[in-house]
């Protein structure tokens, strides 16, 4: 994660005097003689409030694009990951300039007040919760409306991954595995949330005891902990779990768990899992996939592992997601030529590479005229020989304007 | 088909004439004219104390609730889960059907906008109707290649690897025109939403009832119904659709009801395109050419919907010295362009409302003001009109200098130093439009670097939204998003991300257990450093 805010960083300044170039456009007919470009200007003081799942780069990733577009900047980190934010505070105190950046730390409170105030944008990646990140999303866009703040919001969502059977097997599962448990022990916004797929090899990567691994993150909070364990306590996910399974409370740790063909209006199924817990669907058809992914929210990412070319078009143009990869997740994310951002319920704007400076910019456009050439077309008293001379000159038609100004048409 | 529409009569606002039930109604008459899914016109009062003798066509009541507004956003739904306004063919159908439209029916739209506006024929064509049709034609010319996939390039991190964003459309949309140029800020958004596949709700200004009444009669007869409609009416009803889920909506308007849509909008997470205003300034230097100068301005202002636009310029700033030369030759000008009598003049818009009238007569009487008219003032409260009227150097406190004008009223503010006028303009919300009038090459570049505004022209007014190539929007108080040419497209898609991998070259460095080796070749191939990766490979970094 810190090699890729490096990354990010290093992408930035290597092509900011290029981004911050105005950029010359075509003008018309309607206003020649004339020059236009697209100015980007900061748009001033913003707020981006993190994350606690990647608290470092969900911090400092929207925060460095921030910067770029020159723009004033707050950022307030997520108390659910303490230590995170208090290395942020005392960092970008010592490394950057405070006129410009500063961290407010804290809980609701800090948070609320920080949303009273007027800001030029406000970036919120907001996490799934006990609340739910649409809801909070919701309450987020709501105050921003106040002041008629523009808002990027990075939500989540249940990103489906379709498995065919097609494909080189253990390729796929092993980057099943990464994406779901790899990444933070599935609390990313972006991990493979249920799979239509067969096996896994889970063993290899966490060997017998996951929950003694060390390449497994444990879960945030108890608060967290406690949401999981509905999911997996639910009535009607019992004797679902055919892998895993197992609890440790004091350590806040989860196993890898698998649950295959859990009923669609079981818990789990309901919202965004944001834990290691894998449901399987199974399907007849491989298109059954497809509606039942339509019929859902629009997800952050979607995921299909095939080789058939076909099935992979239509996958690509039927579901409606922020980001879409074809055998393989999560990785579209370091592509920062990629818009990184959700649709619908999945979130509003996106960031990454050119992306986050374009969010915090306002692209001014600009036309230049000079005080030569001007026709007294333009204005009243308005004859009908302007009107035919104008009528031609807008349609483009050189006989047209020929005509008008000999008084013929 | 025939169609009568009522606008709605609220208490003092738009006597529009030639309304023959006008003189029956009370005061407390509510109606609602509803264009949804019927042939015939309907209309519903909820409290008349008058008798209405009403035309035979009107059939039942129809009140355009929550309910039926729900109705309409699922039938659209289902219309755009069936695929269709996806395709080429069909957008390519409709924006064909939307400039025959244009072709066919220009009469009767000009004809629209001179009933609700007074407005110039001239000036209802180049303004509105062939801007629309501008609009239509660059849709239908670069469609197929704004709807190509965006192939980027990718790096060493994720080799092998092909990526592309692909555009889609984001579904149902609403979009929420206004009066002043009430045909073309429906249909050029519509075109927007059209060509990047969405099915749309269009809903009119009912300020402007006989535009309003005409483009649901037009939509009906030349569009998709099961894609694109148009309901009419007045705030309950824009209250009724906004209770619903938009996958996107675009408002013009004012910054006032901007904020309720932004509210209601973020109960769904819908994404907004709020085109505002502001008080867009005009600086002129005295190094320009007079005439042209002048006569731009007037075309920026009282030849652009007398002042009623939110682009057109609100006040200038000019030099103590210089100001006296301006106004003689804006009232030449202005003489040239509107005759003697400019309230006679055919060549002007008429205020839209008795409200509007009202408010800016408010702003010229104001006490601090009413002294400080050096030309016009003249106002007709039966024609609604109000001549062509310069107010100079009037108090920073003064009503006229708080909100956007939006009328035929031109303060200029003098200064000593040209310079000072940032700070004025500074001290007030970022504005929709911002222009300077000089052939100072250095103080040209100092303008664009300071002012922030949604657009910027230079050496003349308005017409710079006539540039396809240029972004319409404004920032801060001024709205959010923007649209016209590429951005109307881009505005209603949503660019997915795809990155497309193969089984081949699966490295196992990426998976656990993660050994220190696996994390220094991880470190270098995410920062794309060859050198860095070889190293590591070899077991030496």
């Amino acid at each position: 994660m810190i090699g890729m805010l490096k990354n990010s960083c290093e992408v930035i300044l290597k092509e900011l005097k290029h981004w911050m170039t105005p950029e010359k456009v075509k003008t018309s007919i309607r206003t020649f003689p004339s020059s236009a470009e697209i100015v980007p200007e900061p748009l001033g003081v913003v707020l981006v409030i993190s994350a606690w799942n990647y608290p470092l780069l969900l911090s400092l990733d929207p925060v460095v694009g921030a910067i770029a577009a020159g723009n004033a900047v707050v950022l307030k980190p997520s108390e659910i990951a303490p230590a995170t934010s208090s290395l942020l505070a005392k960092l970008i105190e010592k490394y950057m300039d405070p006129s410009f950046v500063r961290v407010v730390e804290g809980e609701v409170d800090e948070t609320t007040a920080l949303l009273q105030q007027k800001w030029d944008k406000i970036f919120y990646t907001v996490i799934a919760g006990l609340l739910g990140n649409g809801r909070v999303g919701r309450i987020m866009m709501t105050a921003a409306a106040k002041h008629l703040t523009p808002v990027v919001l990075e939500l989540g969502g249940k990103s489906p991954v379709v498995v065919d059977s097609n494909i080189n097997l253990k390729v796929a599962t092993r980057r099943i595995i990464y994406g779901k448990w790899g990444l933070n022990n599935g609390q990313a916004c972006i991990s493979p949330d249920y799979v239509n797929a067969l096996k896994t090899e889970l063993e290899e990567c966490y060997g017998k005891n996951p929950m003694e691994s060390e390449d497994l993150s444990r879960i945030v909070s108890s608060n967290h902990f406690a949401r999981l364990s509905r999911f997996l306590n639910d009535d009607k996910v019992s004797g679902k779990i055919v892998y895993g399974g197992e609890k440790d409370e004091k350590k806040l740790r989860i196993a890898p768990t698998i649950l295959l063909d859990v009923p669609r209006d079981s818990l789990i199924m309901g919202e965004e899992i944001f834990g290691p817990l894998l449901p399987i669907i199974t399907v007849n058809k491989l298109e059954e996939s497809l509606d039942l992914i339509i019929s859902g929210e629009k997800p952050l990412a979607a995921y299909v592992f095939t080789t058939d070319k076909k099935f992979k078009e239509q996958f690509v143009k039927n579901v409606s997601s922020g980001g879409l990869l074809v055998n393989d997740t999560t990785l579209h994310l370091v592509v920062d030529t990629l818009p990184f951002g959700g649709v619908g319920e999945s979130g509003m704007g996106a960031y990454h590479g050119k992306f986050s400076f374009d969010a915090f910019t306002h692209k001014k456009a600009v036309l230049y005229r000079s005080f030569a050439g001007d026709s007294s077309l333009r204005y009243p008293p308005y004859t009908d020989t302007k009107k035919r001379l104008m009528k031609a000159v807008v349609g483009g038609r050189i006989l047209g304007i020929i005509r008008a100004l000999l008084g013929q048409s | 088909m025939k169609s009568l529409c009522l606008g709605p009569f609220l208490a003092a606002s738009a006597p529009v004439s030639s309304r023959a039930f006008g003189s029956h109604l009370t005061r407390k008459c509510f109606h609602k004219p509803v264009h949804f899914h019927s042939r015939s016109v309907v209309f519903s009062s909820i409290s008349c104390s008058a008798t209405l003798s009403v035309s035979p066509e009107i059939e039942e009541k129809h009140i355009f609730d929550g309910e039926k507004a729900n109705l309409l956003v699922r039938e659209l739904r289902k219309s755009f889960d069936s695929g269709r306004t996806k395709s080429y063919d069909w957008r390519v159908s409709q924006l064909e059907a939307i400039i025959k439209m244009l072709e066919e029916r220009e009469k009767d739209i000009i004809e629209a906008l001179y009933k609700d506006l007074a407005k110039p024929q001239f000036e209802a064509f180049i303004s509105e109707v062939s801007q629309a049709k501008s609009s239509c034609s660059e849709a239908l010319k670069e469609l197929k290649h704004w709807m190509k996939p965006e192939k980027v390039s990718t790096s060493i991190t994720t080799f092998p690897s092909s990526a592309e964003i692909v555009p889609e459309p984001l579904g149902v949309v609403l979009v929420i025109s206004t009066w002043n140029f009430p045909f073309l800020l429906s249909m050029d958004p519509v075109i927007g939403a059209i060509s990047a596949g969405n099915t749309v709700v269009l809903k009119p200004s009912e300020i402007a009832p006989a535009t309003s009444s005409l483009l649901a009669t037009l939509t009906e007869q030349y569009l998709d119904n099961s894609a694109i409609r148009v309901v009419e009416g007045a705030v309950p009803e824009t209250t009724a659709l906004l209770e619903q889920k938009w996958d996107k909506i675009l408002y013009t308007g004012s910054a006032r009801v901007g904020r309720i849509v932004l509210a209601a909008a973020a109960k769904h997470l819908t994404p907004v395109i709020l085109e505002l205003g502001g008080k867009c300034p005009a600086v002129v230097e005295s190094d320009v050419n007079l005439q042209v100068t002048a006569r731009r301005i007037i075309a920026g202002k009282w030849a652009c919907n007398s002042g009623q636009a939110c682009i057109s310029i609100d006040y200038i700033i000019t030099r103590k010295e210089f100001a006296p030369k301006l106004i003689s030759a804006l009232k030449e000008e202005l003489e040239q362009f509107f005759g003697k009598d400019p309230l006679e003049s055919k060549d002007m818009s008429r205020i839209v409302s008795l409200n509007q009238f009202a408010r800016l007569v408010k702003l010229l009487d104001e006490d601090k003001v009413s002294d400080k008219i050096v030309l016009g003032g003249q106002r007709d409260e039966k024609k609604l009109r109000i001549s062509p009227t310069i107010i100079l150097d009037v108090p920073e406190d003064a009503l006229v200098m708080q909100d956007e004008i939006f009328g035929p009223i031109l303060p200029i503010i003098t200064v000593d130093n040209i310079e000072d006028c940032y700070s004025i303009i500074k001290s007030r919300p970022k504005p929709l439009a911002a222009y300077l009038f000089t052939n100072n090459e250095q103080l040209k570049k100092d303008y664009v670097d300071k002012i922030s505004s949604g657009g910027m022209l230079i050496n003349d007014a308005v017409i710079h939204v006539a540039t396809n190539g240029l972004p319409f929007g404004g920032v801060e108080e001024s709205g959010m998003g923007c649209y016209h040419g590429k951005f109307s497209f881009d505005s209603f898609s949503h660019r997915k991300s795809v990155l497309y991998r193969s089984f081949d070259a699966d490295s196992s460095i990426r998976y656990p257990p993660y050994t220190p080796q696996k994390g220094k070749l991880l470190k270098a191939l995410i920062s794309g450093n060859i050198v860095q990766t070889i190293l590591a490979l070899l077991g030496w970094s």
